[in-house]
């Protein structure tokens, strides 16, 4: 590994994978105690409808995908926010359509092939600098508003409507957090790709759940545990010659089958 | 009387266009023990959550201290139904219940040593001080109604709304729950909605029956009418042993 470190595609892949790992960690702790994580998944899919929209009319690629998966997760939290019961099919409605319409567009824009693959499992080691400072930027930003709200976020995720007899903005909030959730996705998706995104956002932050005592020792938990497993994945990944998004996922996973058994095993101490 | 806490005037709600709520006109004065009751799906929360602000009637309107529910807000505690949701959420009944001292709209460092103060006295009146490093996933039902009961009085509310508060609590505890609330109605008045009446009578100061509509009597029982007019039939009111007397004295005949 650590000749690896050598190389300047290698260390810029390990600094993205950090730097995914606080934003996910982050982020994914309220995906996983609000139970948003299909929207999660929605607003990553369809933002390759971004994309493609970006090529066609040929304007900026970041533009595009942002500007199109904040549209998206507007759509969705109106939509659960309006119709709770009905909410999951429509979400399901826009990840298809978003995919669809951005495979469509770039069949559409002569001249361009984004390749589909790298979408889905990203190219880490091939993150450009500039990407490194985005992403830092994006990071500060989500860690910025949510030390802020930390305490809205926090009652607006346990019950959400005894937050709303406090007082406590949550559809703006909520709005919020679909935004952050929708920048971080898209700023990740670049870097590591859409599967490990919804990885990272997930694996991570449930494992940490049930050991944390509080939401923000979940995130600390959970950052840690997504350097860890951006690191032993990259490092798999040099070692052995593998797609270096499959290998940290699988790293993932495997920590966090074992998370699942360890909790078979634990004797109970819930009571009721 | 002074001026009431609560006016429900003209007020009609439905839900998926199927009417819930008509024509209800309900007020409710200070210090007053209030038990909504009423089959299930008659819409005794609904009316609860009208008068908290979670919705918003169709026709008519709900004031709060001659304010809307929203402006009302920090005059109002409320112990919602305990349903075991959120079991797994990692947070502290301490800070569970430093969440009744909410005031929203952001901040960098929210609560205060006063927060903090009013925190460990609610939490010791339900007699929970002792519980407030675990988790709330930890605590039975009974426990973490009583956590919640706590986060609605850390508010100092002047009114305090429960629905079902006792739905899943031993019978040493739903004495001492009520106990406490009678308690804190010397300052507070209280509005619970509840199915199991027998255990109320002998605090409440009125009863309100909900089946669509609304009838109130300022008075501890219910009369023959209420009971025809909510219910099919009153079985489930004098079925178990009635340890305080309910209906009215004609009403058997």
């Amino acid at each position: 590994m650590l000749e690896a470190l050598q190389f300047e595609f290698m260390r810029n892949a390990l600094l993205a994978g950090l730097l995914a790992s606080i934003m996910c960690g982050v982020i994914g702790t309220f995906v996983v105690v609000n139970r948003i994580v299909f929207v999660s998944g929605g607003i990553a899919h369809a933002a390759y409808g971004g994309i493609g929209l970006a090529f066609f009319f040929g304007f900026s690629y970041l533009m595009g995908i942002l500007g199109f998966s904040l549209l998206v997760a507007a759509i969705m939290a109106a939509v659960s926010l309006k119709t709770r019961q009905r909410a999951d099919t429509i979400i399901g409605v826009l990840w298809a359509v978003g995919m669809a319409l951005g495979v469509i567009l770039l069949d559409l824009t002569p001249g361009y092939n984004v390749d589909l693959m790298s979408y889905l499992f990203g190219s880490i080691l091939t993150v450009p600098t500039s990407d490194l400072w985005l992403m830092l930027i994006i990071d500060g930003l989500v860690v910025l508003t949510v030390s802020y709200f930390y305490h809205d976020l926090v009652s607006l995720s346990y019950d959400e409507e005894f937050a709303r007899v406090r007082g406590v903005p949550t559809k703006i909030l909520y709005f919020l957090l679909m935004a952050m959730i929708a920048l971080s996705v898209v700023m990740v998706i670049q870097v590591v790709g859409l599967i490990l995104v919804i990885a990272l956002l997930t694996i991570p932050p449930y494992i940490s759940e049930k050991f944390s005592g509080s939401l923000l020792g979940m995130m600390f938990y959970s950052v840690l545990l997504n350097v860890f497993f951006t690191t032993v994945g990259l490092w798999l990944s040099y070692t052995f010659n593998l797609t270096s998004g499959a290998s940290i996922i699988m790293v993932a996973a495997t920590c966090f089958f074992i998370s699942i058994l360890l909790e078979r095993l634990r004797p109970k101490r819930v009571s009721i | 009387m002074s001026s009431p806490v609560i006016e429900v005037h003209d007020l009609w709600f439905s839900f998926n266009g199927n009417p819930v709520l008509k024509d209800v006109n309900l007020t409710i004065h200070p210090r007053d023990f209030l038990a909504v009751i009423g089959p299930n799906g008659g819409g005794k929360t609904t009316l609860l959550k009208l008068m908290l602000g979670l919705l918003e009637p169709d026709r008519g309107t709900v004031r709060v201290f001659n304010h809307s529910p929203r402006e009302a807000a920090g005059s109002i505690g409320y112990v919602p139904q305990e349903i075991g949701i959120n079991k797994g959420f990692p947070i502290s009944v301490r800070d569970v219940v430093l969440m009744g001292r909410m005031r929203g709209g952001g901040g960098w460092r929210r609560f205060s040593r006063p927060d903090k103060i009013a925190a460990r006295q609610a939490l010791e009146r339900v007699e929970m001080w002792e519980y407030r490093k675990r988790r709330i996933g930890e605590l039975s039902g009974g426990q973490r109604q009583r956590v919640f009961m706590a986060r609605a009085l850390v508010g100092e509310p002047k009114i305090l709304f429960l629905d079902e508060p006792t739905a899943s609590v031993d019978q040493k505890g739903q004495t001492d729950f009520y106990a406490l609330l009678k308690e804190l109605n010397e300052n507070v008045t209280v509005v619970v909605v509840s199915h199991d009446l027998m255990v109320l009578s002998s605090y409440i100061k009125s009863v309100a029956c909900v089946s669509q509509q609304v009838f109130f009597h300022d008075a501890p029982e219910i009369t023959k009418d209420m009971l025809e007019m909510a219910y099919h039939c009153p079985v489930e009111l004098i079925a178990h042993g009635v340890p305080h007397r309910v209906l009215p004295k004609h009403s058997g005949e």
